[in-house]
């Protein structure tokens, strides 16, 4: 079906997470798309019930519920709108069921390896292993692998064009050898991408065509020093919607409902802050946290991507969040004493009854302390993949000896990070956005100045798969009812003693009067900011502190409005570090908390 | 959520229960139709493919790989026994020698004349599904495996550990709120499965797989002990394939949990039967919980089907299921349309609960309570 954007009047776009079905509603108004309301409800695609769109319609029955409109004709959407029932396009995305699950392969796993598993992550799959020549496990080890898994999808690679045949060959052998079998149903061939040296892809054809459903697609490393990912990330699209999507319960009768693809969740989220980040030109770094996994999305000096963490998130893989980062982790987040065992059990308890949500405010300080340390997991697993291509032969400078860089360094670069967006139910819905800024800000310690948002509802996996049919839609309604800015913060790099001065701020919005701070190292200072508009900050930091420009260097800069305010966060950085002494750290804690307004009362 | 559904564990004293036991690949069917079978039957058979050895032979004699197809003794197919020789050949003007031998006993699968990579497939490795259950077989799946049918006492509980297992149930606890400790274990629990009350310590699990118990069914555990048992932190609910010679279902949680009395009245009325054990759990995909059933046939079972049921209504009987009140069985008495602010300022649909233990009121969030099914 032709889709023209200039005839949609209102826009139904749902995401089915693998705990919740999320629906929205969007309608032109005066011209101008806006978010109408929003609806959710379980998501169904598991027993007893096991087909999606029964969680799909009763999101879809509260949007209708609550904008008094009808949508639904028993059950079924009706498209295009007549008068006031129906929509004119509905859309929608998946992670259920837990998500596009992958296997990928390349000859060495520092290079065609790695160049695989951004390939795979940036199209939104989980990678549940990699497979590499040199990833030490002998072949009958990886043959058992492969067969254990039971991916959704494999992608193979290996070698440049004109390079090593006979090795992406033996990648093959073993594949084949292992046989292994798709993760949903027995009916179909598992789907494998071939993408490697394509000398070799006839052979590989011979070898895997009559056992597989193979597609073959140009190299995604056709060199050493170039990477060119998009046509492995279109067939895995294509490919999930085609085999794995197809065999899920209840995504026929889905697909059948949209005229656009649908989409795996982390691939929209991606696509938005792309977007974002090119049309900002700057460095972006998007988190969504969900019950079951972590996505980290970044795009620093125009390179995107995505990793996925899949075992750290708040509700399915909070034990996990806790086996990974360790008690102790957990609990430097945490002003008051707790007692080991019963943490243990609460924690194991959310794991066991995932949609439960804290009732007092002791049990949301102990799930935000949880964010935490998940964020902060996730980031460093972000920042390991998130590199230039390794294997690289580059020209040295005596510059580039002197600053011990290599080729292979992660593009993660906190000084150059300009915005930082969260999403994902614990920021999303943190009671206040406060909360929000200072998990965010705790995890992932971005330096000098960062601009900080959320997604409001988290709707941007919705705006992400309609940003590829309307654009000005999706565009409109990102930033007048999903993006909510929370202000900025500024992180002095450096370290000194408590109490000594570290920074002192200026700050200057329009219409109001002037905002002068000192600030001592190990103090956080929340600043007001206008909602909207610009504001003009001067910060000085003092000798040893770096704001980006050299110690000692004054930085003058624009900030953007903001709900929460421009935080300045005199906490130090590289190292940033807790008080050891606990009755000194929940002091600090407490003292921070009540500095950033983040609690009805002290806990 | 308007249409929201609150899951409920399941606790019903007569349910038509089915269960497939499927092979993980084709094979051989053992029941026919109808056949009456025991937890311990033999339902189905098959072999899983063998392990795969690969050799590199190009490398092992110094052969173009071209030339390796040419270099075997024995044809694709065959069988051969560990340290025969499989393949050999010349070099040096065809004056050495070199053979290689087989690193196990099998059958040579492939050669590829491409990469010289011979591929070597041990022995098949033989597998069994058993019944699980008393009861009849209900259906046949050709080639695959066969439904067992029965009807039966049945609960579920919220997490379990171990796989399946069977035996006479016996209930070592007075009441659903008394700990079960080591010293109410004995030589008579041998094979059986214990029910205790709300809570079982990890020394308790330790006496009881010593004994020789074959599952333990208590309120809670501590997730600390759970470590120890385990040896490691469990990151991801996916349980059922741990060996500990035991199995473990919790009804309630982790903690210090009384049994839910409608629970535990089930499972003493059926005190010295026979029962079934899985505590298999997948709490992400799939979402399965571990059970126990008591397979019999007093009267009718209703089929235990998937229907959804109303939801939250005044009067439902429920459980809270997480802090402040976790654990607390109480009744709907009021269900506010309009969204309330919690304590941490979030703002939530919720219920007005009345505890039937001392007639306290409070408010819960929605999203906290579990349905009781009556």
């Amino acid at each position: 079906m032709e889709i023209r954007p200039e005839s949609i009047r209102s826009i139904l776009a749902t995401d089915c997470g693998s705990t919740t079905t999320k629906a929205i509603l969007i309608e032109r108004r005066d011209g101008q798309y806006r978010l109408v309301v929003r609806g959710e409800a379980p998501t169904t695609v598991e027993a007893p019930f096991e087909d999606v769109t029964r969680g799909v319609l009763n999101a879809v029955r509260e949007v209708e519920e609550l904008a008094h409109r009808r949508i639904l004709d028993g059950e079924r959407i009706v498209t295009p709108q007549t008068g006031d029932q129906g929509v004119d396009l509905y859309v929608s995305t998946s992670s259920a069921g837990g998500g596009l699950q992958m296997m990928v392969s390349g000859l060495v796993l520092q290079m065609t390896g790695e160049s695989a598993q951004r390939a795979a992550l940036g199209a939104g799959a989980i990678v549940m292993d990699v497979i590499a020549l040199n990833d030490g496990r002998r072949p009958h080890e990886k043959i058992r692998r492969l067969r254990q898994l039971r991916p959704d999808m494999i992608l193979l690679s290996g070698g440049t064009d004109g390079g090593d045949v006979k090795r992406v060959i033996e990648m093959a052998e073993t594949l084949a050898a292992a046989d292994p079998k798709p993760r949903l149903g027995a009916g179909y061939e598992l789907p494998v991408i071939y993408a490697g040296n394509r000398d070799a892809a006839a052979m590989v054809r011979e070898c895997l065509g009559s056992r597989t459903a193979l597609s073959v697609v140009p190299n995604l490393r056709p060199t050493l020093e170039t990477e060119n990912l998009r046509p492995a990330r279109d067939a895995i699209h294509e490919l999930f919607m085609e085999h794995v999507m197809a065999h899920a319960p209840g995504y026929k009768k889905l697909m059948s409902w949209s005229p656009v693809p649908i989409m795996p969740t982390p691939g929209a989220v991606g696509i938005i802050v792309e977007k974002i980040a090119r049309r900002d030109r700057l460095a972006v770094v998007g988190v969504d946290i969900g019950g079951a996994t972590t996505d980290v999305f970044s795009v620093f000096q125009e390179v995107f991507n995505r990793t996925v963490s899949a075992n750290l998130g708040m509700s399915y893989s909070v034990s996990n969040v806790m086996a990974e980062a360790g008690l102790e982790n957990i609990l430097r987040w945490v002003p008051f004493e707790v007692d080991e065992v019963g943490l243990r059990n609460r924690i194991k308890n959310k794991m066991v009854r995932p949609t439960t949500i804290p009732q007092s405010l002791e049990d949301l300080v102990i799930e935000q302390a949880i964010a935490r340390e998940a964020l902060r997991l996730a980031f460093e697993q972000h920042k390991a993949l998130a590199t230039g291509l390794k294997g690289i032969q580059t020209e040295r400078t005596i510059s580039d000896i002197m600053s011990q860089t290599e080729s292979g360094a992660t593009l993660v670069n906190l000084l150059e990070l300009g915005l930082l967006v969260g999403s994902g139910g614990v920021l999303s819905h943190a009671p206040r956005r406060a909360q929000a800024a200072f998990m965010m800000l705790d995890a992932f310690l971005p330096e000098g100045l960062t601009h900080l948002a959320v997604d409001s509802i988290f709707m941007a996996p919705q705006l992400g798969v309609l940003s590829t049919v309307h654009e000005a839609a999706a565009t409109e309604v990102f930033e007048r009812d999903c993006l909510i800015r929370l202000g900025a913060a500024l992180a002095p790099i450096g370290t000194a003693r408590s109490g000594h001065a570290c920074v002192g701020v200026e700050l200057v919005s329009p219409g109001r009067a002037p905002e002068r701070r000192q600030v001592a190292f190990g103090d956080v200072a929340l600043l007001p900011l206008p909602k909207e508009g610009v504001s003009r900050l001067t910060a000085h930091p003092e000798r040893g502190f770096d704001l980006g420009l050299g110690k000692g260097k004054p930085l003058t800069a624009e900030v953007l409005g903001g709900v929460v305010g421009l935080i300045v966060d005199a906490r130090g950085r590289r190292p940033f570090q807790l008080p050891g002494r606990m009755s000194e750290r929940i002091g600090k804690l407490r003292a921070w908390n009540q500095a950033m307004g983040l609690y009805a009362r002290e806990v | 959520m308007a249409h929201a559904y609150t899951p409920g564990l399941r606790v019903s004293e007569l349910v038509r229960v089915r269960r497939e036991r499927r092979l993980p690949l084709k094979g051989e069917v053992k029941v026919k139709a109808g056949e009456p079978v025991e937890p311990a039957s033999v339902v189905a058979c098959t072999e899983l493919p063998g392990n795969v050895q690969t050799l590199n032979l190009a490398a092992k004699l110094s052969l173009d790989p071209a030339r390796v197809p040419e270099s075997l003794t024995r044809p694709i197919g065959s069988r051969v026994h560990r340290g025969d020789v499989i393949a050999q050949g010349r070099s040096l003007f065809g004056l050495l020698s070199q053979s290689a031998h087989a690193p196990a006993d099998g059958t040579l699968e492939s050669v590829s004349a491409i990469t010289g990579q011979m591929i070597l497939r041990e022995p098949p490795i033989p597998v069994e599904i058993h019944a699980y259950m008393r009861g009849v077989i209900a259906e046949v799946l050709p080639g695959e495996g066969a439904v067992v049918e029965t009807e039966a006492a049945f609960m579920q509980g919220i997490f379990g550990i171990g796989g399946e297992t069977f035996g006479p149930l016996s209930v070592a606890t007075g009441s659903p709120d008394e700990e079960l400790t080591p010293d109410r274990l004995g030589e008579a629990h041998r094979g059986r499965v214990i029910v205790g009350g709300c809570y079982a310590s990890h020394a308790t699990l330790m006496r009881a797989r010593e004994l020789g118990v074959a599952a333990v069914v208590v309120g809670g555990f501590d997730d600390h002990d759970l470590r120890q048992l385990l040896g490691r932190d469990l990151g991801v609910a996916i349980t059922g394939s741990e060996e500990l010679g035991l199995t473990l279902v919790l009804t309630e949680g982790f903690g210090r949990i009384p049994m839910a009395e409608r629970t535990w009245r089930l499972l003493v009325s059926h005190d010295g039967e026979q029962a079934s054990v899985s505590g298999a759990t997948q709490i992400r995909a799939g979402v399965l919980r571990p059970e126990v059933l008591v397979p019999h046939a007093r009267r009718p079972a209703v089929a235990a089907s998937a229907a959804a049921h109303p939801g939250l209504e005044l009067g439902s009987l429920l459980r809270v299921i997480r802090e402040p009140f976790f654990g607390r069985i109480g009744h709907v008495i009021e269900l506010p349309p309009e969204l309330q602010s919690l304590e941490t300022e979030a703002q939530v649909r919720v219920a007005c609960v009345e505890f039937c233990d001392d007639g306290s009121r409070a408010m819960v969030p929605r999203a906290n309570v579990e349905l009781i099914e009556v």
